[in-house]
């Protein structure tokens, strides 16, 4: 398995700082920056999560459907 | 001991959720969707030992293995509808999750119809012909 366990600690980690990052620049004042930072941290973690899911689909096509 | 660490990953990953639901709830959502596919890819490399035997048995006793393909299509279709419903249902939308299972359902159908059709034409085969 390429993806180890360690994958499900970074995303709590992003999750994390992109809170906390979110917060500081709300206290700025900078608004659009804070909604910049956590879309593209959304974005980031997202692309993690539809690489495994393909992963997974891959798997269960070649163990239940024969392809 | 393969129980106690998944035991030990969806502990621990309920918690960190539990602390990020706070902050950003998206996050969260991302986060339990991984934790369930990691799980989930985990044991679908240990079931394909299980298949491999089905189909050892299936070719020794002689069964068409269409039937036994057709079997585990719809086994397959059954996991991933149920996996996808509960994801979305995680997120609080109960009417999409209930399409999945519902699209699920009909799918499983569909691939069913061949080996319905093949009882039914067993069973009129058996009834003595121009009774009653």
């Amino acid at each position: 398995m390429n993806i180890d366990v360690s994958a499900i600690f970074q995303i709590a980690g992003i999750g994390i700082i992109i809170a906390m990052i979110h917060s500081v620049l709300k206290q700025m004042g900078k608004e659009d920056m804070a909604h910049w930072v956590t879309v593209i941290g959304f974005v980031v973690v997202l692309f993690m999560v539809v690489r495994l899911l393909n992963e997974l689909f891959q798997e269960i096509k070649t163990i239940f459907l024969f392809q | 001991m393969e129980m106690i660490q998944i035991v030990g990953l969806g502990l621990m990953t309920t918690v960190l959720i539990l602390v990020i639901r706070e902050q950003k709830p998206m996050f969260a959502f991302l986060l339990a969707a991984f934790a369930g596919l990691f799980i989930f890819l985990y044991v679908a490399g240990k079931i394909e030992a299980v298949i491999n035997v089905l189909e050892d048995l299936a070719n020794r006793s002689g069964i068409p293995s269409i039937y036994l393909k057709t079997i585990l299509k719809i086994i397959g279709i059954a996991y991933i509808a149920e996996f996808g419903a509960q994801i979305v249902r995680d997120a609080g939308l109960e009417s999409i999750a209930s399409k999945i299972e519902f699209a699920g359902k009909v799918f499983i159908l569909v691939m069913a119809i061949p080996i319905i059709s093949v009882i039914v034409e067993t069973v009129l085969g058996l009834l003595p012909a121009g009774s009653g």
